[in-house]
């Protein structure tokens, strides 16, 4: 046994309070493999003495088999934890990684800088206290560094540790340091960095690491670890606006009604007055329970369950608010979207939004920029490719409570879920709220849908038929339409080969442009059924998503869609414009089935097998379909 | 006995009362207090999130740790959720135990799940090794139970601290429709946001410990006085040395060796699992705050014991691409 207090004694006991008690310093380290800082993280790490020696053992091992740094112990290997990446040598993710002094515990995000790295970035940075920008004193300022501290200051890290690395290879220069200290500051005054502490290490030889450096008595500041000991970790958040989004209704029986959640900024008391929004009902905390019983007040970070005085509506997704500052409420917003998926985010497509504990419908409704991360410059953009960052305006399904990200990243911060492979596929930070949608209020018709068809004598749906070019969609259509005409219905054809001449005429076929294409012809489908028609639209709309937008701005019932389902090489066969023989030589491009994805229908109420079906039989397939439906035809 | 070892105490229910509040105190939250929150956040979000979540119960101090936070996270209601162990029918007798006296006292549902099939082939780790043992027993055993009952959100115990390729793992992590993992496929994780979307088959693995540490995991058995297997503190047991481990000769299921004779050592587990996988530590500390003490100045990581990371390089990234936990 080693020598120490007895694990009985008061000191000892205090010893163990003061460790449980420190708090946790969250940083992020930004920088490339060459930059050395998978070396500067596993000094940290080994100098900290939290290497055990069985963990040191394989890192022994592994730098006679994988290392770079012949005989010497490769530190790197501490940090670079999958088989896959240590094979390659480089880290391909974001990895979190505790150590502590007797001051402070840290966990430190560590991102690639090269492959995916505005995604990894962004992804440890959202949690970060403070960052550590490793720069190779040989290169001084690159345009990564830059790039890194751009989007660390649009996550909101204004605290920044420049680690200006490899000091050995520049002979310990003081006027290099000098530099790039001033070529950095003059480039972090134009974000909202607002602190920045420049520090000349080695990583490989171990100088203004943990200890001060021989090499460098002409630097009198802090090594870094010194530095991560004593970073001001003030944020605001606990003098902040109470707000505390609803995770959890909390219904055990009937004398209890509790809404869980954790405290986003501020503090609570019983008794305190607050709003729910956005219902923006007002009542009164009257109980705090905490994990250990009831508290007299609850701060930022803290998870609890408040029970209020009146028996108002709160739901999941609702914030429970300080009354007298608010958060905003709004339905579209200003915003910077950093996209993180290979399929590009498309405007108007619908994905859906996560902010807090809300889940909303939302639409990007026009992308403003693109910023270059290397010079902030703006340039204009139709889509948002896997990295970029842009600066967008995006709209709601609902109306949500809020607050600007740069206010309080709980609830200015969401994360785009797509909607069918429901992988998280971009993240943003919401600049302001914007204003239009809500200083609109819709004019109220005095003859309504119901008494439309009603007068027709039918109930109006629109008729989806979706396929490949060629399947037989236009010729369904119209045998479809001469029927109905037939038995004396009201009916209106929408083709989107004919509505390319005029309603969509401006658009082409590029995956932004069709999804565009699809929600006009879904907008004037959704008006010809306000006003009591059985719509037929004829359109390839070749992906899932839009077809649940239109399906979804219908109301339950009134969509029906037919997969019009005919095998490409039929379709190729037909060709009855040409279309797939110039597509096949590459005369036109992005087309569907060739070099354009056809995503098929899981769900759809109707299939037509139009290679093995004539067209009469399929009309009266469709026909019979609606007659089956007493509420449609 | 010194009053701090938990392990022969009941759990008790929570009685709200007006305990010491760390906001009050210190004005923040303290190390502790902060991974608690954050682990009650994550619960919160896997029972509003999930359909059919379940908490894996592995009756080893991190499961007691899970425990105790899913009652904190939705007292005064019980966790919405069951219990489910694993059994490989190695565990050691204590460990059995104690698996009953938590189901007992908690009043939670526990769902004890056994791989019949590896059983009435007789899989065992001395007859077919750790690896086989593990895959059948354990591996498939989990993704047999999670199939049965449909639960599409399992919460587990695992902490990035315990193996390099833990420390690339989400807090919510993605299984396809085989229960794989696939470290190139895992969403990103921003802020408190977590993504409980999944498609049909696909589930999801949840580690609410994931920034804890192995000292935390102590600590806070320590503070909260949480009751933990005994087999955690340091008692005479009859042992033998097999490639450089210390297993306890638990059952009559272990064969000795030629040569091999049991010694009485004084000794303690720092992880638990199956016997013959688990190998013990010569150690003094009997009560919580002497193991903590043992852990400052330990030199040797908690999964050296664990005879299963040592199969090959990157065996644990390689067992949880096939589904292992």
């Amino acid at each position: 046994m080693s020598a120490g207090p007895s694990p009985d004694g008061q000191e000892f006991r205090a010893y163990v309070n003061a460790r449980e008690d420190r708090e946790i310093l969250r940083f992020i380290t930004c920088g490339s493999v060459d930059d050395g800082k998978s070396t500067l993280i596993g000094r940290l790490l080994y100098e900290s003495r939290l290497v055990f020696q069985d963990q040191l053992a394989r890192v022994e091992a592994d730098s006679r088999r994988h290392g770079t740094q012949g005989d010497n112990l490769d530190l790197a290997l501490l940090v670079d934890g999958l088989q896959a990446e240590r094979e390659q040598g480089i880290t391909i993710d974001v990895a979190y990684r505790t150590f502590s002094t007797a001051r402070r515990s840290f966990i430190a995000a560590d991102a690639p800088g090269h492959e995916q790295y505005t995604r990894n970035m962004a992804t440890g940075a959202s949690t970060a206290d403070l960052a550590v920008v490793l720069i190779d004193a040989r290169k001084g300022v690159l345009p990564q560094t830059c790039r890194h501290t751009t989007i660390l200051s649009l996550l909101g890290v204004r605290r920044v540790i420049l680690a200006i690395n490899k000091m050995d290879l520049v002979d310990w220069s003081r006027d290099v340091y000098d530099g790039i200290a001033a070529t950095f500051g003059d480039f972090a005054k134009r974000l909202d960095v607002t602190d920045v502490t420049c520090i000349p290490v080695s990583a490989l030889t171990g100088d203004n690491v943990t200890g001060p450096s021989a090499a460098m008595d002409w630097y009198d500041g802090p090594p870094l670890l010194q530095a991560l000991e004593s970073a001001d970790l003030t944020t605001g958040l606990q003098s902040g606006p109470f707000r505390m989004p609803v995770q959890w209704v909390n219904r055990p029986n009937a004398e209890f009604r509790g809404f869980a959640g954790t405290v986003a900024s501020g503090q609570v008391h019983p008794g305190d007055p607050v709003l729910v929004c956005p219902s923006r009902k007002a009542s009164v905390v009257e109980r705090i329970v905490g994990p250990d019983g009831n508290l007299d007040r609850a701060g930022a970070g803290q998870a609890v369950t408040l029970t209020l005085a009146d028996e108002i509506d709160v739901s999941r997704g609702d914030i429970i608010a300080s009354i007298a500052e608010p958060p905003s409420l709004s339905d579209q917003f200003a915003c910077h979207i950093v996209w993180m998926h290979e399929t590009p985010l498309l405007p108007e497509r619908p994905y859906l939004l996560k902010i807090g504990t809300r889940l909303a419908g939302a639409q990007v409704t026009a992308i403003k920029h693109r910023l270059n991360v290397d010079n902030l410059e703006h340039t204009a953009a139709k889509t948002l490719e896997l990295n970029d960052i842009g600066y967008c305006n995006i709209g709601l399904d609902r109306k949500i409570a809020f607050d600007p990200y740069r206010e309080l990243r709980e609830t200015g911060g969401f994360i785009l879920i797509d909607r069918y492979t429901h992988g998280t596929v971009g993240a943003g930070m919401i600049d302001f709220g914007l204003w239009r949608g809500s200083n609109l209020t819709p004019h109220q018709l005095a003859i309504d849908k119901p008494a439309r068809a009603a007068q027709k004598n039918q109930k109006a749906c629109v008729l989806w038929l979706t396929g490949l070019s060629g399947a037989g969609k236009s010729a369904t259509a119209n045998a479809v339409e001469k029927r109905l005409h037939a038995m004396g219905r009201h009916s209106y054809t929408l083709d989107g080969d004919n509505l390319r001449h005029g309603l969509t005429r401006d658009l082409g076929f590029t995956a932004a442009d069709r999804v565009e294409n699809v929600r006009r012809i879904a907008e004037v489908a959704r008006l010809f059924v306000d006003a009591g028609l059985i719509v037929l639209v004829s359109v390839i709309s070749p992906f899932r998503d839009e077809r649940r937008m239109a399906r979804e701005m219908m109301e339950e019932g009134e969509f029906i869609e037919v997969f019009v389902d005919c095998p490409i090489e039929v379709c190729e066969q037909r060709d009855p414009k040409g279309l797939y023989r110039k597509a096949r030589a590459g005369e036109i491009g992005n087309f569907t089935g060739v070099d354009s994805p056809y995503e098929p229908p899981e769900n759809p109420e109707i299939v037509l097998k139009t290679a093995e079906q004539g067209v009469d039989e399929v009309a009266d397939q469709v026909v019979d379909y609606l007659r089956s439906r007493v509420d449609v035809a | 006995m010194n009053a701090w070892i938990a392990a022969g105490q009941q759990l008790q229910f929570i009685e709200p009362s007006l305990k010491e509040n760390p906001m009050a105190t210190h004005g923040r939250l303290g190390r502790l207090d902060q991974l608690e929150a954050e682990a009650i956040h994550i619960m919160r979000e896997v029972a509003a999130g999930f359909v059919k979540p379940v908490m894996l119960y592995s009756v080893g101090k991190d499961s007691s740790v899970l425990v105790r936070l899913a009652r904190k996270a939705f007292h005064p209601a019980a966790p919405p959720f069951p219990l489910l162990h694993v059994d490989t029918t190695w565990k050691f007798p204590e460990m059995y135990e104690f698996r009953g006296r938590t189901a007992r006292e908690t009043g939670m549902e526990l769902i004890v799940h056994v791989n019949e099939e590896g059983l009435a082939k007789g899989i065992g780790p001395f007859t077919h090794g750790s690896a086989l043992h593990t895959d059948v027993m354990k591996t498939q055993a989990l993704k047999q139970a999670l199939d049965k009952h449909g639960f599409d959100a399992a919460l587990a115990g695992a902490r990035r601290d315990e193996e390099m390729s833990r420390a690339k793992e989400r807090v919510f992590s993605l299984r396809t429709r085989g229960h794989r993992w696939d470290p190139k496929n895992q969403r990103p994780e921003l802020w408190r946001l977590y993504n409980t979307h999944i498609r049909q088959g696909e589930s999801m693995r949840v580690f609410p410990l994931s920034n804890w540490t192995e000292l935390d995991v102590w600590g806070y058995i320590d503070r909260e006085n949480i009751p933990v297997v005994p087999l955690y503190f340091a008692a005479p047991r009859p042992v033998v040395r097999r490639s450089g481990t210390l297993i306890m000769v638990a059952d009559e299921r272990m064969k000795l060796e030629p040569g091999e004779e049991p010694e009485m050592k004084r000794v303690r587990f720092r992880t638990l699992g199956c016997y013959p996988l688990s190998g013990a530590i010569e150690s003094d500390a009997d009560s919580v705050p002497a193991i903590i003490r043992e852990m400052l100045s330990a030199t040797y990581s908690e999964r050296q014991g664990r005879v299963i990371d040592h199969d090959g390089e990157g065996s644990m990234e390689r067992k949880k691409q096939e589904g292992y936990f």
